[in-house]
This record gives structure tokens, C-alpha cells and sequence, in this order.
């Protein structure tokens, strides 16, 4: 079911298109919008269905642009951008999950996964020994003279 | 009438899942093939019965019979008769119908066409198959029935959702369905292993079939949604880490650690438990996507028929066939005879180290997925897991299992020679190196992961390439004996490399689009142009349209390029009457491997008063490989498919009755 049979909810939010490119919007300075534009793909559309205010045509997010836009024009650091958004509407509108105590878990299962994955392939390989232990002497020189002929 | 025979099948359906479990599970038990015979024709009937539900409730749909609930939600009588038709699996309840139908046909095939698998193991398969067709033919009779009556039926229905009345509903869920519904056999066979008490390289070799005919359909139902995204959503996505896709994806992946530790096991015998455990965990991920999507637990652009109420029965399903598919793994896996010992550096050894890296992407796309609840039951907050969090952790995880992959074939299974092994993939390393400082310094400046995407999609090819033209002309052959080789080459290997192509072929174009793709958007009054990429799109006319259920404003754009026209763009604003709702229909003109991609926006007015549009124009390098990859490593799983020595079913079963006296059944 999982059909990406896209939307049947949300009716009147559709992205008819890249939404932050609306060049009535756009900063003067290229660099800057770059920047913006950049920071929009981190911010979620808090109201839309999992979309960046950078996709979303929702009026929510022309505001939420419109608002980093001027900060991105003001000189502040995405630090600053993020910190003023996350104090308005909760650490939902981060896309990317903070590096926190609550979030050590997200960001660390992948991770533990390859360890004990490893670990355990090295507990369980037993040592080479055990496949074809090495022939004992009469052995080996029985060995020996076959296979000098 | 027909409504009422589809229920009828429908629960005829049920009752014979039922009988299905029930005969198949005493015919193990009492050791008879007569029961057992009777449970494999029970599964034949399900899927029968369930055919003859599906097909009446389409026969509703053409007819527009609004008495019948769905219809009325879900259809409308100005219809095309094309989108009447995939309609049928457009809603909530049809699409279960649609899975129920996949279900009960994979049951029916494997019990009708599993020849060679031995009589008890076979039995119980069949027995577990017909437990997962009673809980969700359960789940469609009692909660969901697409064919129920309406006391009140409306004159005219209300329509389907406009995004959804696409050529690509006809194709893309049955594809995706039938992918996700291919795992419950290897979950059958799985679950029966366990029970049986032996997992062995035959086995591996029953289970490797199903799990690559599954991965090869959900390969090209995860590719069709993705492209159908790419022009219907108008921004030019083709996957955004949202949770629907994440749900198709957990799924594909687990069953590629599966094709790979299911070949371990079949050549080594080795890994015997782990290969068990990918299939129960790939068809629980199949479910869990089931539920994902439609509980509406989790927010998506491609949510779909979501009820939170159901949302909790299918959630109930997942949870008792999941656990009881655990449960029974970790009572019996440890009494599974234990695997062969390996060296590390060997075939397997690389196998089990990409199977390693594979689960623990598995594990970021599930936690990404899940963390959003687990954090909001655990504490309360709220938090978004979006595309950085993947970007940062899936991506080097399989970077580290591509990194691998084209050294694993030209290592020997058993006792390898890294050093030899590497050697012989110096051109492809250093194809890749060259691919990488070439972009770096000049296509694309300074960016370090656009370089990074572009070297491992070269060194996936080449060094590909690399393993064929070793076996080709290892030992100095001549031309005509090297292409004789090839021909001999047995078409499971021949499926790998292609496979392995396409996946490089799909980075490559991940890599080129993802940093290469130029925006333009531009507000065009009539006889106005703007650039993007070198292309000049000008705008002819605007002019209304009218289609069969909707109205149209369309654009009417030139694209050139130097002044020499290129193709002509009619992107169009379609209004839906019967829903109220408006979508925009993307137009592409697709250049060599690359596109230009052209949305046609809202109207505005000039800043001289005169009417105006705005356009978005996208440039979208390479962007034909992202599907072009995929539909490759499909079309390798079919090659691998046809190898004569996994050919399982009918053709072999063939085979057998000509030349053996019978199997042991």
C-alpha cells in the first residue's frame, strides 16, 4: 500500500512547483539567496506534509521564507536562523534532528549496528585452525613425495 | 448483483485461506499428501475467489455503479474508462483487495508450481502462506470491504483524487504490490524452514527465485513511483526521504542483503540464520509499510487512503505475523545446524561485510522512519527526521557497500587473494580517480560529493566491467574465444554484472542530477523568454483547454537552444470540477540523458499591466539515468531469473516429470 499515490489529504496545499524560486521573492544579492535557499531545504513546512518550506506553496511557508530571507539579508548565522525558528515552533521544524542527548539514539543506531555486527563476526569466527589444521609430519611428507612426482 | 457475488467470492476467499491453513498444516502433521494435495487446491481457490472479487469490483467501476460505497468515493461517471479501471486500486479498500489478490496469486503459484521443494517443507509453506491470506483477506472482509453496498446511493460519484488519475497508477502500484507481496513467500519459506528445523544451500536455492523475482518487481515499482513523482509533483523530486518512500524502500533493501546472504548459503552453506532472518524481516518491512501509509502515524506527500482506525488493525496484523515469525526464529535458529566456517578475505567474507554495511542502512532508514514516533510516545516532543539525517548517514553506509561491491566478484569463494583481486581493478580505480578530479576541478567545482557520486559510479562500472572482461580473456583469449566465453557465461552471473551496472548507472545519475540541476523561474508575459541552461524558452500563446473531466489553461513554450528550435513545451493548469481541485501538468523535453523541465505557474500581471505567467524551468543532468539504472538492475534479476540452474516452478517441474518417475510427493 505503501503506493506513493501521492496526496488524497491536504487538498488545497498542492506544490504546483518549486515554490521558493518565485523571483518576486528573491534577495537582491545572489550569494544570499543561494544561502537562503540552502537553509530552506533544512526547514520543514511545519503545517504540509513532510515537504521543506523550499517545495512547499503553502502560505505558512512564504511567511517562514520570507522571515529567513531577511535574517539570511541581515547578516545572522544559520546558528541564529535555526535557534529563532526552533524558540517559535518546537525542534519539529529542524529537518536534520539536533545532535542532542534525545537524539543520541537516531544518530548512533546505524553506526552501532556496523560495531556489534562487527563484534559479533569476530567472537564468532573461530581461529583459522580449525578448517584445515596443519598435517602433522608424516603427513606432510607423505604429501610431499606425491606431490613431487 | 455483481457486488454481491464479489463479496460472496471474497469471503469464499477467506473461508478458503482458511481451509488452506488448516489442510496444509494437517497434511504436515499427519505426514499425507492427500491433505496436503487438498491444501495446495485450497490456495489454488483463494486465489480464484479472490480474482473474481477484484474482477467484480472493477466490473463496478467501469459500470459506475455508484450503489457500491467505493465507487461513489472513488469514481465519477465523467471518467476516462482508463482511470475508471485503475481506480480499482486508488482507495484504501482496493488497494488491500489489490495486495489480497498479489497474496493469494503468489500462494497458488508456489503451491501449484513448487515442484522440486520436498513434500514437509512445502506443506508447511503453503500452511503459513494461507495464514498470512487469512489475516489480511480477514482484515478485507471484516474491516475493509471494497464491495460494500451504499442504503443511499448517490447520482454521480466524487471522483478520484486528479493527481492520482495518471497512467501511472495503471503500472506503478501493481508493480510495488506485487514486489512487496513477492517477500511473504520468503516469508512462508522462511517460517517453514525454521519449523522444518533446516536451512541448507537447497534451501537457499528455493528461496533465491522468489526473492529475486520480488526484489526485480519492487525494483520497478520503486523506480515507476519515483519517476511518476518527478513530473506529477512539479518541482522536479525524485525522492525526498519521506516516509512512504522510506516504506518501499526498507523493504528493497532488506531483500538485496537477502539475495546476497542467500547465495553465502547456497554456495557455502553458511549464514544459514541470517539468511532466514532478512526474509522475515523483508515481507514484516512489506507490512509495516501497509501500515505506515495508511494509519497515517507519520506525515507524507504521498500519504494515501490514511484511517487512523483501521490504521490499528493493520498494525494488529503486522504485529502477530511479525511476532510470531520471531518468536518462532528464536526458538528454533539456535538448534540450526551451524554454518560453514569461512576465511574473511574470500567471496563470502565481502558478502557478509556488504550484508554488515546493508544492515546498518537498513537501520538508519528504519530509525530515521520511526524515530518521530518513538521520540513523541518516549517524551512528547516533537522532532522532524528529514533528508540532512539521512544524507549523513545512509549515504556513507552505502558508500563503504559500493565501495566493496566490484572487488567481491573477482575474490574466489573460500581462500582469496585481496591484493591479486585489487590489483586486477586498478584501470577501474583509477578510471574512477580520473572521473572524480575531473569533476572536482572543472565540470564541478569544489564539490567534494558530486566527485565522490560521479568516482563510485565509475568504479561500480568499470570495475564491473572489469570482472567480464577478466573472465573473457583471462589467459590471453583470442577474440572469438572470449566472445564465446561470454556467451557461456551462466545468466546468473551475467544478471549480477547487470545489475551492478545499473546501479552504477544510477548513481552516476544521482550524483549529476543532485548537484548539476539548474533553477530559472521567471514571471513571461506573451512573446517574453528567459534562459535556463543555455535553453530559451519563449512563450507562444496561453489558451484554455478542455479535457474530459477538467479545465485547462495551457502554455504554449519554444525551446531553443542557439537559436535552432529544440521542441515545443505545452505545460498546463488543470482545474478539476468534481473535486475542486487544480494540478499542474509538467512538461519535459528530454535532451540525449538529461531534461528541461517545464511548469507552467499562476497567472500574474507585467509590471506594463499586461497579463503574465509564471514559468519555472528546470535543467536536470543525467536525470534519465536514475531510472534507466534501476530498470537495468530489474531487467539483470530477470536475466538471473532465467538461469537455468534457479529455475523454479513449471518449467523444471517439466523437466522433472520427463525425465525422473515422479517426485517425492
Amino acid at each position: 500500500m505503501k503506493t506513493r499515490l501521492l496526496l488524497v489529504i491536504a487538498g488545497a496545499v498542492f506544490c504546483l512547483g518549486n515554490a521558493a524560486a518565485d523571483p518576486a521573492d528573491q534577495l537582491k544579492n545572489p550569494a544570499q539567496e543561494a544561502h537562503a535557499r540552502v537553509l530552506f531545504r533544512e526547514i520543514r513546512c511545519v503545517v504540509c506534509q513532510s515537504e521543506s518550506i523550499d517545495e512547499s506553496d503553502a502560505d505558512l511557508a512564504h511567511d517562514l521564507r520570507q522571515r529567513v530571507r531577511q535574517e539570511v539579508a541581515a547578516g545572522a548565522s544559520d546558528v541564529q536562523v535555526k535557534a529563532d525558528l526552533v524558540s517559535r515552533y518546537g525542534e519539529f521544524i529542524l529537518l536534520q534532528p539536533r545532535f542532542s542527548f534525545g537524539n543520541a539514539a537516531l544518530w548512533l543506531a546505524p553506526f552501532l549496528v556496523v560495531l556489534l555486527g562487527a563484534g559479533i563476526l569476530l567472537v564468532r569466527r573461530r581461529p583459522p585452525a580449525a578448517e584445515a589444521e596443519d598435517l602433522s609430519e608424516p603427513e606432510k611428507a607423505r604429501l610431499a613425495a606425491l606431490t613431487d612426482n | 448483483m455483481t457486488a454481491e457475488f464479489g463479496s460472496f467470492a471474497l469471503v469464499l476467499a477467506f473461508a478458503l485461506s482458511l481451509a488452506q491453513l488448516g489442510l496444509s498444516a494437517g497434511g504436515r502433521w499427519r505426514g499425507s499428501a492427500a491433505l496436503s494435495g487438498a491444501g495446495e487446491g485450497a490456495a489454488a481457490g483463494a486465489f480464484l475467489c479472490t480474482a473474481a472479487a477484484f474482477g467484480c469490483l472493477m466490473f463496478a467501476f467501469v459500470t459506475s455503479d455508484f450503489s457500491v460505497a467505493n465507487v461513489a468515493q472513488n469514481s465519477h461517471s465523467a471518467k476516462p474508462l482508463f482511470y475508471k479501471i485503475t481506480g480499482v486500486w486508488g482507495s484504501h479498500e482496493g488497494s488491500m483487495l489489490l495486495w489480497c489478490l498479489a497474496l493469494t496469486g503468489y500462494g497458488a503459484v508456489m503451491a501449484l508450481a513448487a515442484g522440486g521443494l520436498p513434500a514437509r517443507l512445502k506443506s508447511s509453506a503453503v500452511a503459513v502462506q494461507g495464514s498470512l491470506g487469512v489475516l489480511f483477506l480477514g482484515y478485507t472482509v471484516f474491516a475493509s470491504n471494497p464491495l460494500m453496498r451504499l442504503t443511499d446511493p448517490p447520482v454521480e460519484g466524487h471522483s478520484l483524487n486528479p493527481l492520482l488519475q495518471d497512467p501511472f497508477l495503471a503500472i506503478h502500484p501493481p508493480f510495488l504490490y506485487s514486489g512487496y507481496v513477492g517477500m511473504s513467500v520468503v516469508f512462508s519459506l522462511a517460517l517453514a524452514a525454521l519449523i522444518e528445523g533446516r536451512v541448507d544451500a537447497a534451501w537457499a536455492r528455493w528461496v533465491r527465485p522468489w526473492a529475486l523475482a520480488a526484489w526485480s518487481l519492487l525494483t520497478i515499482g520503486i523506480m515507476l513511483g519515483s519517476f511518476w513523482s518527478y513530473y506529477v509533483l512539479g518541482w522536479g523530486g525524485w525522492w525526498s526521504w519521506d516516509p512512504v518512500e522510506n516504506a518501499s524502500f526498507m523493504p528493497w533493501l532488506a531483500a538485496t542483503a537477502l539475495l546476497h546472504s542467500a547465495t553465502v548459503t547456497e554456495k557455502r552453506g553458511a549464514l544459514a540464520g541470517w539468511t532466514v532472518f532478512l526474509g522475515l524481516v523483508a515481507f514484516t518491512f512489506s507490512m509495516l509499510g501497509a501500515f505506515l501509509v495508511r494509519s497515517g502515524v507519520l506525515t507524507s506527500v504521498h500519504a494515501f487512503a490514511i484511517d487512523p482506525a483501521r490504521g490499528i488493525l493493520l498494525l494488529g496484523i503486522l504485529g502477530f505475523a511479525a511476532g510470531v515469525g520471531f518468536a518462532v526464529f528464536a526458538w528454533r535458529a539456535p538448534s540450526l545446524a551451524p554454518g560453514g566456517l569461512f576465511a574473511p578475505i574470500s567471496r563470502e567474507g565481502a558478502l557478509v561485510l556488504n550484508n554488515l554495511f546493508l544492515a546498518a542502512a537498513i537501520a538508519a532508514v528504519l530509525f530515521g522512519t520511526l524515530f518521530p514516533l518513538i521520540r513523541q510516545a518516549l517524551s512528547g516532543d516533537a522532532v522532524s527526521v528529514g533528508p540532512p539525517y539521512f544524507n549523513r548517514t545512509f549515504a556513507p553506509l552505502m558508500a563503504a557497500v559500493l565501495l566493496i561491491l566490484p572487488i567481491a566478484p573477482l575474490m574466489p569463494w573460500k581462500r582469496a587473494d585481496l591484493k591479486g583481486a585489487v590489483q586486477r581493478l586498478w584501470v577501474a580505480a583509477g578510471l574512477a580517480v580520473a572521473a572524480a578530479v575531473l569533476s572536482f576541478a572543472l565540470a564541478r567545482p569544489g564539490q567534494a560529493v558530486t566527485a565522490l557520486g560521479l568516482a563510485l559510479g565509475v568504479w561500480l562500472i568499470a570495475g564491473t566491467l572489469t570482472e567480464l572482461v577478466d573472465r573473457a580473456r583471462g589467459g590471453g583469449a583470442s577474440v572469438g574465444e572470449a566472445w564465446r566465453r561470454l556467451r557461456q557465461l551462466p545468466r546468473a552471473s551475467w544478471g549480477m554484472s547487470l545489475a551492478h551496472i545499473g546501479l552504477g548507472l544510477f548513481i552516476l545519475g544521482a550524483a549529476m542530477e543532485t548537484s548539476g540541476r539548474i533553477e530559472a523561474a521567471k514571471v513571461l508575459g506573451l512573446g517574453d523568454s528567459m534562459t535556463v541552461a543555455g535553453y530559451q524558452l519563449t512563450l507562444g500563446k496561453v489558451g484554455s483547454v478542455d479535457g474530459a473531466n477538467y479545465t485547462a489553461e495551457r502554455a504554449t513554450l519554444a525551446v531553443t537552444r542557439n537559436g535552432a528550435p529544440v521542441c515545443q513545451a505545452l505545460p498546463e493548469r488543470r482545474f478539476y470540477p468534481a473535486s475542486q481541485q487544480t494540478t499542474s501538468r509538467v512538461t519535459i523535453c528530454v535532451r540525449g540523458l538529461s531534461d528541461v523541465y517545464m511548469v507552467l505557474g499562476e497567472p500574474r500581471t507585467s509590471p506594463a499591466g499586461q497579463p503574465a505567467w509564471l514559468i519555472r524551468a528546470y535543467w536536470n543532468p543525467w536525470v534519465r539515468l536514475i531510472w534507466l539504472g534501476p530498470l537495468l538492475m530489474a531487467f539483470g534479476g530477470g536475466v538471473s531469473l532465467s538461469d537455468r540452474r534457479l529455475r523454479f516452478g513449471l518449467p523444471r517441474r517439466a523437466a522433472a516429470a520427463s525425465a525422473l518417475p515422479g517426485p517425492a510427493e
